[in-house]
């Protein structure tokens, strides 16, 4: 049993229910999420797979808090936070939750440290602590010969990975990695498959939205959305795959 | 002619697109046009009363004087005078009246007066107007701006030399520029005028040897005073008498050069216009550079599908300089108008002027000078900008990642050891530095004008006592339009730059947000990131003033109370905080999900 396995039954650490966001009004009305119920374990690795515009996006800025439910609760280790303040929820997400976006989002102006070490600084931690941190992160994900790099001098699976570890900064409850590998080609994808393994295998909590069913294929459960409802819940035997890479096929 | 026609619909549809941005630029340059207006037609507002006046007092076309030698004891050379009265050219004159300067007496204030002995006769040249009271008739005339100032009127008495008189009345007259810039006779002594009788001025002298002699000559050709005078004066670098005892020439002036010796009366107001009309088209300058600079960046990906569609460089660049030329011209044209309607509102024609104040006429020099300002602005502003919107690169300005934020590394360091929103303002700030400067030269620009106006109030405030009441309180509300002016145009700029800012940051302002920070604390970064520029503006506005003040008047050397150049540091950073606190707010306030999905988008 590795320490993802051992954390899930603690039970969960994400929870949604009658999760609902619309848009517009009257004719115009959007429903891009309607009626989600979700709950996501300690340790867990969830893949949300569905087409574009199904609301797969939507659900984890929901779960994230960087939007608001019309309608449903968000849980997140026990404690409600669909109706706290904006304020509330930016702590929130500073100490709780990590972000990883199809397009990066890194700052164009900071290298790979200043920007792994952003998260740290916005959370108060003393500037030698913060750069230590990313550190840490960056020899994590590979990258420490690239460390003062600027973005724009990264390849793309390069800078994902700087935008794993930055999510990683402030050692998040849960990881919501939004097409992940959306913007790669097949080496960078398996680069950032295999960190995303070493951190299911670390036990951190991972939900990833996808339409890529090798990515899909890594997590111990996959959700498929349809026009903003869950459709199809499957638990994927883990051990029957072997290793992540191999799993997705994109080992030789 | 069909490309002219296309970029003019293109400048105009974009125009319309943003009729609020189109508005206050409309406005920015308007305000500094018309304070330029109001400077360079001032000279001319004084003319109407001050032909109003030749006119009501049968006003000379040139006044000649003359003294005796300085401590020679010889009399004052009155056949010299005399001699003018019959020169060819000359129809009628009045005089020669005596002359002596004495100290004049009232409600407790000593002055220096000019005191001009009369026949109670009414003169056929120069007979002065009277506004209030009788010529004479025992008592003495002062002067209407003189009066004005020293706070008299028919009836009240006052003292000449040691002798008590009573004021008969108040008069005007066109031989002489008004108080405080009275005309110099063979002497010239700072005074005021006041009319006596003969009998009374020659007894107000020590000795009869000290008393000089003015007389007021009617040409048959007024136009032609000029060359009359310059015909009769000495040459101007004459070699003085051979003995201290020869007679002193006469003196002589023309009607016109006393027009423009009543011109100076508003030189203040007008110095201080010019002064504030330029520092206005700096900020004006400020202005459309950062509305450019905002667009740029809020539209680079216009330009991009411009291009895409087979715009080429120089188009796009054609119809941003349009747009901006359309502005500067009408606000040129309404500064021109406003300056010109407003000018007499601005000045007071003096007590001892008849008439109001006219508006200033429209003379070809002012046109083509504020116009030429207007056009210049905006070239100036958008040249630049067009220049690069039109090289970026089509693809990278679809891909709108044409305007790279700059990298500041140090200041990076610094602010990691910062709380956060010093660190995500002073990130903000460093990410575009040619901003920065135009925020810091703006507020610089600013403060420089209002410790200008506050060490020209402390001058006005030290040199009271001796100006006419009524310029001194012309020249506050000069200085008060000019400070509002100037403050209201920065207030712009502050609210633009910070708008423009938070347009540019929205996307690093949403990605900190996601990574935790909180919406207060990016809306206060975005305030920092202005109010950093501010308070080095503010201590650099400082020394920029006292240079100002110093360049503009050299004479002056007053300067404002400690306090309140102490006041003007925290009160500018207090000021532009709260005018940044609203749209930094706004800036901050939009879901960071919608825009980080717009960026993918």
């Amino acid at each position: 049993m590795n320490a993802s396995e051992s954390l899930q039954h603690l039970g969960p650490v994400l929870r949604a229910r009658g999760l609902e966001k619309q848009y517009g009004q009257g004719m115009g009305l959007v429903r891009a999420l309607d009626a989600v119920e979700l709950e996501v374990a300690a340790g867990e690795t969830l893949a949300v797979m569905g087409p574009s515009g199904c609301g797969k996006s939507t659900l984890l800025h929901l779960l994230g808090g960087l939007e608001r439910p019309s309608a449903g609760e968000v849980w997140l280790e026990g404690r409600r936070i669909d109706g706290l303040s904006e304020k509330a929820l930016a702590r929130l997400r500073r100490h709780a939750i990590g972000f990883v976006f199809q397009a990066f989002h890194l700052m164009d102006e900071l290298t790979a440290t200043e920007n792994v070490e952003l998260p740290a600084l916005l959370a108060g931690r003393s500037p030698r602590a913060a750069r230590r941190r990313a550190a840490e992160l960056l020899e994590r994900v590979g990258l420490t010969d690239r460390a003062a790099h600027l973005p724009s001098a990264l390849s793309g699976g390069e800078r994902q990975r700087v935008a794993i570890a930055r999510a990683l900064s402030n050692e998040p409850l849960v990881v919501l990695a939004d097409e992940p590998t959306g913007n790669l080609d097949s080496s960078a994808t398996l680069d950032v498959l295999r960190l995303l393994d070493g951190l299911r295998s670390s036990g951190q909590t991972l939900l990833i939205v996808t339409h890529d069913s090798r990515i899909a294929a890594t997590a111990d459960r996959l959700i498929s959305m349809r026009d903003g409802a869950f459709v199809e819940e499957t638990r994927l035997t883990h051990g029957s795959t072997g290793r992540l890479g191999e799993l997705a096929g994109l080992e030789g | 002619m069909g490309r002219v026609l296309l970029v003019c619909r293109l400048a105009a549809r974009d125009l319309r697109r943003r009729p609020a941005e189109a508005a206050l630029l409309l406005l920015a340059i308007t305000a500094a046009i018309t304070t330029l207006a109001l400077g360079l037609g001032l000279r001319e507002v004084l003319s109407k009363p001050y032909q109003s006046t030749r006119a009501a007092t049968a006003g000379p076309d040139v006044v000649a004087s003359v003294s005796s030698p300085p401590d020679s004891g010889v009399p004052a050379d009155l056949a010299g005078l005399k001699a003018l009265a019959r020169a060819p050219g000359v129809v009628g004159h009045s005089g020669p009246y005596p002359v002596v300067w004495t100290k004049l007496g009232s409600h407790g204030q000593t002055v220096d007066a000019r005191v001009e002995g009369r026949d109670t006769a009414p003169a056929p040249v120069d007979q002065p107007k009277l506004t209030e009271g009788s010529w004479l008739g025992g008592g003495v005339v002062v002067e209407a701006a003189f009066a004005d100032a020293l706070g008299v009127g028919a009836g009240d008495p006052i003292t000449l030399g040691r002798r008590s008189f009573r004021v008969a009345g108040v008069a005007v007259t066109a031989a002489t520029a008004p108080y405080p810039e009275l005309t110099c006779l063979a002497h010239c002594v700072p005074s005021g005028l006041v009319w006596v009788s003969q009998a009374n001025a020659r007894s107000l002298a020590p000795q009869s040897e000290s008393l000089a002699y003015v007389v007021n000559l009617k040409l048959a050709d007024p136009a032609a005073a000029p060359a009359f005078v310059d015909a009769h004066n000495p040459p101007e670098n004459a070699p003085p008498g051979a003995r201290a005892s020869d007679p002193m020439p006469p003196l002589l002036q023309s009607w016109q050069e006393i027009h423009d010796q009543t011109a100076s009366l508003v030189r203040n107001q007008r110095r201080a216009l010019l002064t504030g009309g330029w520092l206005l088209v700096l900020l004006a300058l400020a202005s459309v550079a950062v509305l450019v600079g905002g667009r740029m960046a809020d539209q680079i990906r216009r330009v991009g599908l411009l291009k895409a569609v087979g715009a080429t460089p120089s188009l796009v660049a054609a119809v941003l300089l349009a747009e901006y030329l359309v502005v500067a011209l009408l606000a040129a044209a309404a500064g021109l108008a406003v300056g010109r309607l407003a000018t007499p509102l601005l000045t007071d024609p003096t007590a001892g002027l008849l008439g109001s104040a006219g508006a200033p006429p429209l003379t070809i020099s002012t046109v083509g000078l504020v116009t030429a300002v207007a056009l210049g602005v905006a070239v100036a502003a958008t040249f630049v900008p067009a220049v690069r919107a039109a090289r970026t690169s089509t693809v990278l300005a679809l891909a709108d990642s044409a305007r790279a934020p700059r990298r500041t590394a140090w200041l990076i360091a610094i602010s990691a050891r910062l709380p956060v929103p010093l660190l995500l303002g002073l990130r903000v700030a460093a990410r575009r530095p040619r901003r920065v400067v135009l925020a810091t030269a703006s507020i610089a620009i600013t403060v420089s004008g209002i410790v200008a106006a506050l060490a020209a109030h402390a001058d006005l405030i030290d040199g009271a006592s001796a100006s006419d009441p009524s310029q001194t309180d012309r020249m506050n509300e000069v200085l008060l339009v000019i400070t509002i002016t100037l403050v209201a145009l920065a207030a712009v700029n502050a609210i633009f730059i910070t708008w423009a800012t938070a347009l540019d940051a929205r996307h690093s302002s949403a990605l900190s947000r996601a990574l935790g920070a909180t919406p207060q604390q990016v809306s206060a970064g975005l305030s920092a990131a202005q109010v950093l520029p501010a308070l080095a503006g503010a201590i650099l506005g400082i020394p920029g003033g006292l240079g100002l003040i110093a360049a503009v008047d050299p004479d002056s050397t007053t300067l404002p109370p400690l306090w309140q150049l102490l006041a003007v540091v925290p009160g500018t950073v207090l000021v532009v905080a709260g005018l940044t606190a609203v749209p930094a707010r706004i800036g901050a306030r939009r879901p960071a999900a919608e825009i980080l999905q717009s960026e993918l988008a």
